[in-house]
């Protein structure tokens, strides 16, 4: 089941980088210490989820304080919808050298 | 099992026959076999118990209440109970309500009433901390560090989950360095001192975060100290240094395992077979004699 998931997943994250034109949702997963995507571009309006599989817990935490997860556990999700077009950084509270940015488009 | 008839036999039926105790006297440092310890050590000073991570529930350990419990009933077992014990964080896994109720009500079962506790980055994950300072805030009035003269030592709480470096390691920050350096500035070098936080007050493998950025500046505040001891937890297994009259040293978790440095992609939560895991978890205790400070660390097993 989580192999099933995971795979389609990352297929839908890269087609949305790729493209960035519309306003779906868009899948990030953490995984052994690093968010997959790193770095992505979304349209506005787009809902992100981020998804844990990693056995030790993470947050999603933007640096300016706009977004904040609590603790994921294994298989836990936390969703933000971004509407304003900007460069979003956040990082992992519990493990900070996870870094990742999120870029949302102008219209 | 039999009733002890002293208390080498006791330490023995606790599991520690394999254990190696270490001594620190007037910066010369010296490691027994435990077989070789005397009988008459006295009274522990204090335990240190860490990284219970009360709500973990994964493979490496479904059942991180009964591990506790057994540490518990292993501390109280004790034939002379030591004056207070010492929590170097992670209490909780995800620093929840219903994880840090049940961690203090199996916490209260320990004979010792004097507990003292630092935050792990588990335990503050919402930012500030809030649930772990409704509970364990107020020897600090809630700033998380904090310092207590017990027994002719001096004991020092810091916390370096709050203000973590860019590169990932833990950070005390300069309001709390400088309360530091206030703390110890007039303090008689023959004064024993215990230092005890989460993370590593030194840096044990940079890529995972495992140190504390302002480590050296620390260790030079402390140098100048006849005995000093340095606890954390975080890692999840023993690490050991000593740097002149400086003993660093990493408890167990009472939890689960993780891995050895840089060993497979990250710090997570180690799964080994089942009759294997009583031997990666316990506690730290330390004697103290006179000016002798010594550490014993004892296992589940």
């Amino acid at each position: 089941m989580k192999h099933g998931l995971f795979a389609p997943v990352l297929l839908l994250a890269a087609m949305l980088s790729a493209s960035g034109a519309h306003a779906a949702d868009l899948m990030v997963v953490m995984k052994n210490f690093d968010y997959s995507p790193m770095e992505v571009t979304i349209a506005p309006g787009t809902t992100v989820t981020w998804k844990n599989l990693d056995g030790e817990p993470h947050t999603i935490a933007s640096r300016d304080g706009l977004f904040r997860s609590p603790a994921l556990d294994q298989n836990d999700t936390f969703q933000f919808k971004f509407d304003t077009p900007g460069v979003y950084k956040y990082v992992c509270s519990i493990h900070p050298k996870m870094m990742a940015t999120i870029t949302v488009t102008g219209k | 099992m039999t009733e002890p008839t002293n208390r080498r036999d006791t330490l023995k039926c606790l599991g520690v026959g394999a254990g190696t105790l270490f001594t620190l006297q007037g910066g010369v440092f010296s490691a027994f076999d435990l077989a070789e310890a005397r009988q008459d050590m006295g009274t522990p000073l204090f335990l240190q118990i860490s990284d219970t991570h009360i709500g973990f529930n994964k493979d490496a350990n479904p059942d991180v209440v009964g591990t506790l419990n057994r540490t518990i009933d292993l501390v109280n077992a004790m034939p002379a109970q030591p004056g207070l014990v010492l929590h170097t964080g992670d209490v909780s896994h995800l620093s929840k309500a219903s994880e840090f109720d049940t961690a203090s009500q199996l916490l209260a079962r320990l004979k010792v009433s004097e507990l003292h506790v630092v935050p792990g980055e588990h335990d503050v994950t919402d930012g500030p901390g809030v649930e772990f300072f409704a509970r364990f805030g107020k020897p600090s009035n809630n700033r998380g560090y904090y310092s207590f003269d017990s027994h002719g030592v001096h004991f020092i709480a810091l916390v370096n989950v709050m203000n973590f470096k860019p590169n990932g390691l833990g950070g005390l920050g300069d309001e709390q360095m400088a309360w530091l350096k206030d703390d110890l500035a007039g303090r008689s070098a023959s004064q024993p001192m215990v230092v005890f936080a989460h993370m590593p007050l030194w840096t044990i493998y940079q890529p995972w975060g495992w140190g504390t950025g302002e480590g050296d500046e620390i260790a030079a505040l402390l140098r100048r100290f006849g005995s000093v001891t340095v606890l954390n937890g975080h890692i999840h297994q023993i690490v050991q240094k000593v740097e002149g009259n400086i003993l660093f040293h990493t408890a167990r978790s009472t939890a689960y395992p993780q891995p050895q440095a840089g060993s497979g992609p990250g710090p997570g939560p180690l799964v080994v077979p089942a009759d294997q895991l009583p031997g990666m978890l316990g506690i730290t205790a330390a004697m103290a004699e006179k000016r002798m400070l010594s550490l014993t660390d004892t296992t589940l097993s």
